[in-house]
């Protein structure tokens, strides 16, 4: 079997449903209906139109040859889903989950957040379908994308700071789970990767695997050929499988994913799932998880809050183990290098998420040196991390602002 | 190392509902406040009419609970529960009192500690099987096994949005009881027990039920009554959890006494 094909719920030994029995209807409900969504003629009209009028879909690539120079003269090209509306990849998953939504009729979107950037697209999808939308955030996020907090506001929705446990993506994920125990009648659970239980990592997968496919034929129009890799960041895992989805089944087409890890995947402050972890179940599905010995999950730490997550996608796990993909670790320092990187040679500033990929793409160039194509997944955009960059790199008073000019890259 | 012949749980259930009434099931958490004052407390709901004890282990992403039973489990997690402990507490409940403990966990840490090192340590130290609130039959398979060579009981989850099939199934993979959640939600204390239950447990016993019991929201002697009328069992937990993090050992005694007048016939 291709491993495009790969439907779940198991990948491997990867995925399942370990969730509360109240949980299981609502579910099984959402497979069924995304199931015959898949082969609806009327479905997939409807959302293609939505990606083409409201998304901003295709999406372009762009070749980055003054960024290339620091990454060992490597062709990158970099699929634009920063572009794309609301300034991610997060909302061709969540367009195709609300009209699922909508088709069971459900009056309520709840989802959690990290970055906001989920957040923002479902806030964004409630509002354009008349729909109550609650966003789960854990504190820490509310405090460290404050901007997103406020769009989300702007757009209607009702964002709840989640104050327990770590206070960031995996306890806004308990909580969410816990409001559609309490809600499932009329609410979705607009998960916001390919985490979770069945179907979930399957549907949302399938919902962003568009980014591969436009790209491979972009890559192939302008290069005439398939690149030699194909990198992205991994927090759950989404825009990854993405991007990787349309590949999997090219064997000479690398595929690499970049983990967040924090301070060092060495120290114990990183998000680092796949480099650092070891197999286990949490939200609902049995993948690759930060734990303790004694199985409970161990606090992540990321500079990006889209990434400060202890666990990830099962399909992640599951290419890992067959060896398809490569996971590897990207400290918060070269990410934010990367970042600036970016920002100054090609004018584009990405989200720190995909600054990971970015950072693992200039290794990655020099080591497969300059006849070498990399396709890079960009998948937001870094106007949410303002703050935060202008902290990291000091720039926010106009003194420093100088000072930095100044300064080589 | 010998196998349970029979469900101690099955049997005391039994027991009561062949004196007209049924069973008081009570939760609480190892190590709230700590682990000394936790086994004493669950003595204690023994010693003042609970039937059977569900002794929770603290998690740290625990989905199916509310807030006071997350406040009491995140307690214990941050004074350094280890696993260890709960195998500690149900050797030092059965040693000081007849009743059987049945411990509730969510499924990571028994994968971890390896489910059948812990099916045989939990046997080791007394207790008489798991409730496992995420773990559903469907993906069970090593837990089955497991507890069938040992003969502990398994208490799988049945909810008011279960398929009639569903609950076939978890009937004929539970031993012990069934849980009959209340209510669609979390554990928490409510005002009403939901009329959920009541047609929850009429479809558990068409399924072919004999030992269901209802939990999620219970809080009061008179609700214990009212699920007593038609449930083999009523389930507490967070108004125990909350009346020993207000009043410790007495409070949380005084407490199990006043629901366990719900089961005086
Ligand atoms: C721009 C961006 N990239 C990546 C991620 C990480 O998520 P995933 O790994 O599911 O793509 C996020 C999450 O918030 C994000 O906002």
């Amino acid at each position: 079997m291709a491993l495009r094909d790969e439907l779940g719920p198991y990948f491997g030994e990867y995925g399942g449903r370990f969730v509360p029995e109240s949980l299981i209807a609502a579910l099984d409900e959402l497979d069924a209906a995304y199931t015959a969504a898949k082969t609806d003629p009327v479905f997939q009209a409807e959302l293609a139109e939505l990606h083409a009028t409201y998304t901003g879909r295709p999406s372009i690539v762009t070749e980055v040859p003054r960024f290339a120079e620091h990454a060992g003269g490597a062709r990158i090209i970099l699929k634009r889903e920063d572009l794309n509306h609301t300034g991610s990849h997060k909302i061709n998953n969540v367009l195709g989950q609300a009209l699922l939504a909508k088709r069971l009729g459900k009056t309520r979107l709840i989802a959690e957040t990290g970055a906001g950037q989920h957040g923002v697209a479902s806030a964004t999808a409630a509002a354009l379908f008349g729909m109550e939308c609650v966003v789960y955030m854990g504190e820490v996020d509310t405090e460290r994308q404050a901007l997103n907090v406020a769009r989300m506001r702007l757009l209607g929705a009702e964002v709840i700071p989640v104050t327990n446990g770590s206070r960031t993506l995996k306890d806004a994920i308990n909580e969410a789970l816990r409001d559609w125990v309490a809600n499932v009648g009329d609410t979705h659970y607009l998960l916001g990767t390919v985490a979770g239980p069945h179907p979930f990592p399957v549907m949302v997968r399938d919902f962003h695997k568009i980014i591969g496919e436009e790209a491979r034929r972009q890559v192939l129009d302008l290069t005439g050929r398939l690149p030699d890799a194909v990198t992205a960041c991994v927090g759950g895992g989404s825009n990854a499988m993405g991007i990787f989805h349309a590949f999997l089944d090219d064997p000479d087409v690398a595929l690499y994913g970049y983990e967040a890890a924090g301070e060092g995947h060495l120290t114990e402050r990183h998000a680092a799932t796949i480099t650092r972890g070891r197999p286990g179940v949490l939200h609902g599905a049995r993948s690759y998880m930060l734990q303790d010995e004694d199985g409970q999950t161990i606090e992540s730490h990321s500079i990006s809050a889209g990434l400060d997550y202890p666990g990830v996608g099962p399909e992640h796990a599951w290419l890992n183990d067959i060896g398809r993909a490569s996971y590897l670790p990207i400290t918060d320092d070269e990410a934010m290098q990367a970042l600036r990187l970016l920002s100054r040679t090609e004018g584009i500033i990405p989200a720190i998420e995909s600054a990971h990929a970015l950072a693992g793409t200039i290794k990655l160039g020099k080591e497969l040196g300059p006849e070498a194509i990399i396709l890079v997944n960009l998948s937001g955009r870094g106007d949410k991390d303002m703050e935060t960059a202008g902290k990291y790199f000091d720039i926010l008073d106009t003194a420093a602002l100088a000072a930095e000019d100044e300064a080589p890259l | 190392m010998s196998a349970r012949l029979s469900s101690s749980v099955e049997t005391v259930i039994a027991a009561r509902k062949a004196a007209g009434s049924g069973a008081l099931v009570g939760y609480l958490p190892v190590g709230f406040p700590d682990l000394k004052t936790s086994i004493d407390a669950a003595v204690a709901l023994v010693e003042n009419g609970v039937d059977i004890i569900e002794l929770g282990l603290p998690y740290s992403d625990p989905v199916m609970d509310g807030p006071v039973i997350q406040r009491a489990t995140q307690t214990a997690l941050a004074d350094g529960f280890k696993l260890g402990h709960g195998f500690e507490a149900v050797a030092a409940i059965t040693a000081r009192v007849d009743a059987p403990v049945l411990v509730m966990t969510y499924w990571n840490p028994v994968l971890q500690y390896g489910v059948d090192r812990f099916a045989d340590d939990l046997l080791a130290a007394g207790g008489a099987g798991l409730i496992t609130p995420d773990l559903v039959a469907d993906e069970a398979s090593e837990w089955l096994a497991a507890s069938d060579r040992t003969g502990l009981d398994r208490v799988f989850l049945a909810a008011p949005s279960s398929t009639d099939a569903r609950l076939r199934q978890a009937v004929e993979r539970s031993r012990g009881f069934v849980y009959a959640v209340s209510t669609m939600g979390i554990t928490g204390a409510r005002a009403d027990v939901d009329q959920a239950a009541r047609s929850l447990v009429a479809r558990l016993r068409d399924a072919g039920s004999t030992s269901a019991c209802v939990g999620v929201g219970i809080s009061t002697g008179d609700q214990v009554r009212e699920v007593l009328g038609y449930a083999d069992g009523a389930i507490v937990g967070s108004a125990l959890v909350s009346a020993l993090a207000d009043g410790g050992v007495p409070a949380v005694a005084r407490a199990a006494a006043a629901l366990a007048a719900g089961t005086v016939a």
